[in-house]
């Protein structure tokens, strides 16, 4: 995209978060749901076709176009991003990257205009990081499938036209190797909808459990028609995946931060505001380096993504570090309104509950440390 | 039915403006412009005549330096099918703009020029009302409402003692004041769109115009900055500080 396009492309989507986002957010925490009028002006906006390309009536960002857009989204509650989120990514990706032809020209140019709404369906009971101890099954019957099982904590699963649903194609098979994604779509008969889950922060995000009894796919309905390649496609996704929360985390810093710097040069004590205490400085000026060095990272590892190298252990230090660091910036926000960061009237109480769901999903910090020091010590012993 | 829609590039809204040191205008550097609100609204009309069926083309224009085609650009997007820019770097008054308005009406034949009642840099508040003089075509102005029937255009008004309807055969001249409509965010697909959409460069000579100046700026100056108020303890000392301070 030229420079021209991108700042009015830009420009629009802070517009957007200025005068209707970041204005309706106490509504959102109130009602526990994205209001309607909200939801199609971020339809209309296009939103949800950012990571589709263009040949599919999406946008075609790159990733560090995606990350840009997604900073200036999540100035607003970070509640907002998650009703496009799994469209954007991880719901959609599997298909962008190695779904067949005939499934992208079904789902792409739906997912780009937000018509349909994807959701991915990776995490049980009993498998969550450990994705390969997976026990949902789709057992071939001739030319389909029949699967059983149940998905946990889906995010978009009331709001979902179609799941990117993985299970084990092959029993036989231990571990990783024997599971396939497949695409499934929502109003497929045996499909059960669990209760919303009850949530520490995120209000206005639907969750819930997602029961598979007996559902019957063709087998045309695999992701690249081949099965077992499952869990190659989930982590092809999951390297996007972290690149855009952490983009997701940084749009939150700015507005944490923001919100910091504000307060404390307002707030007066002792006969003077609070900003000119060095203590107080310390927390602001320890937030801004957080803040930078994600910023700086983010930078660099989206532009390499987009360079087309590899780069899973800069994607997995780069999420391991926006997601703690935001964490970080959120607690010293509370700690700088004092009693009134504690209170629910004033934002930064629920944005630190907010981010604190970052540091868990699509990899959990100590997963993301494991990556890393698994690919320094294969690069170690390789060399 | 052809819509003119003219739009201006001004310091953006949210942006508090800075007086340049020496006095000679508003400081202009590194500070974040955009379309002028009015004429969003303008833009907005013009696409909602256009849905109804009512319009069949919107052409966008501005008179400004080169970077104006980034505001002609953000009308294309929300909706406006082709822009002209007239391009000069010199300061452009009122009745020059309403000048290059009026040879491009000449050449367009619009059945309905739509303007923002002013601009939020310089608020004159002229350019409609002199292009509607110079054109010798009917005047609605600081609309707040806008009907088209057949070849006439009823325009409820907004004026100081409430709501004035007044019916103009067109074509017509309408400034638009705030309440008219809500514009509409231009969507990220028709933002790439609009960069196919045809945007043609032109300079006031090319309409024959001469823009210089007519008035001349004698100083910018920041507004006076409010003193602090007094707290009284009860209304007999109010009265008195009233009557001492000659209000009443």
């Amino acid at each position: 995209m030229d420079t021209e396009t991108f700042d009015l492309f830009r420009d629009t989507v802070r517009r957007l978060v200025d005068e209707r986002l970041i204005p309706a957010e106490d509504e959102v925490e109130e009602t526990d749901n994205i209001p309607a009028r909200i939801a199609d002006q971020i339809r209309e906006m296009g939103l949800f076709g950012l990571s589709v390309p263009e040949e599919f009536g999406g946008l075609g960002c790159t990733m560090s176009e995606e990350a840009a857009i997604i900073r200036e989204l999540c100035r607003a509650a970070i509640v907002y991003r998650s009703l496009i989120g799994t469209t954007v990514g991880i719901g959609s990706q599997g298909i962008v990257m190695d779904g067949t032809d005939e499934q992208k020209a079904e789902w792409l140019p739906k997912f780009a205009t937000g018509e349909a709404i994807a959701s991915f369906a990776l995490t049980e009971p009993e498998a969550g990081s450990d994705a390969g101890s997976l026990r949902t099954t789709a057992i071939r019957e001739g030319d389909s499938y029949r699967i059983n099982g149940t998905k946990r904590y889906i995010t978009n699963a009331p709001r979902a036209s179609v799941f990117t649903l993985m299970a084990r194609t092959e029993p036989d098979v231990k571990g990783s190797a024997g599971i396939s994604a497949f695409i499934l779509p929502a109003d497929t008969p045996g499909i059960t909808l669990g209760k919303p889950d009850k949530k520490m922060g995120q209000k206005g995000a639907v969750t819930c459990d997602v029961i598979l009894d007996d559902v019957v796919l063709p087998a045309s309905a695999i992701i690249g028609g081949v099965p077992g390649r499952g869990f190659k496609t989930a982590m092809k996704v999951l390297d996007r995946g972290r690149i855009h929360i952490a983009a997701v985390a940084l749009g939150m810093a700015d507005r944490l931060l923001g919100m910091s710097l504000e307060y404390a040069m307002e707030r007066k004590q002792f006969g003077q505001r609070i900003a000119d205490f060095q203590l107080v400085q310390a927390m602001l000026a320890d937030s801004k380096v957080d803040l930078l060095t994600i910023e700086a990272l983010m930078r660099s590892v989206a532009a390499r993504f987009d360079a087309g190298e590899k780069v899973s252990l800069e994607c997995s230090a780069l999420k391991y570090h926006a997601s703690e660091a935001v964490g970080r910036i959120a607690d010293r926000a509370v700690q700088i309104f004092g009693g009134a960061g504690y209170m629910a009237e004033y934002k930064v109480e629920r944005f630190y509950r907010d981010v604190r769901l970052l540091r868990i999903y699509e990899g959990t910090s100590q997963i993301q440390q494991t990556i890393i020091a698994k690919n320094m010590i294969r690069a170690a012993e390789a060399a | 039915m052809k819509i003119l829609v003219p739009v201006k590039r001004v310091i953006d809204y949210n942006v508090k403006p800075r007086v340049k040191a020496d006095g000679t205008g508003v400081d202009l550097a590194n500070v974040k412009m955009s379309m002028n609100p009015f004429d969003e609204i303008a833009v907005e009309e013009a696409i909602r005549l256009k849905e109804k069926g009512v319009a069949t083309e919107i052409v966008a224009v501005s008179v400004g330096p080169a970077k104006a085609q980034e505001t002609l650009r953000t009308a294309l997007a929300m909706g406006a099918d082709r822009a002209i820019l007239v391009q000069t770097d010199d300061e452009v008054e009122p009745l020059a703009v309403a000048k290059i308005l009026k040879a491009i009406a000449d050449e367009e034949t619009p059945g309905l020029v739509i303007l923002g009642k002013q601009a939020i840099d310089d608020d004159s508040n002229q350019t409609g009302q002199m292009l509607a003089a110079l054109t010798g075509r009917p005047q609605g102005t600081f609309a707040s409402e806008v009907t088209v029937d057949g070849d006439s255009v009823t325009v409820k008004r907004e004026v100081d003692g409430g709501l004035e309807t007044v019916k103009l055969t067109m074509p017509a001249i309408v400034t638009t004041d705030l309440r008219l409509n809500e514009p509409r965010y231009a969507s990220l697909p028709n933002i790439m769109k609009a960069k196919s959409k045809p945007l043609a460069n032109k300079t006031p000579a090319d309409y024959g115009v001469d823009i210089a100046p007519r008035l001349k700026t004698l100083k910018v100056s920041e507004p006076p900055v409010r003193q602090a108020g007094v707290k009284v303890p009860d209304v007999d000392t109010l009265v008195a500080k009233i009557k001492e301070l000659g209000i009443a």
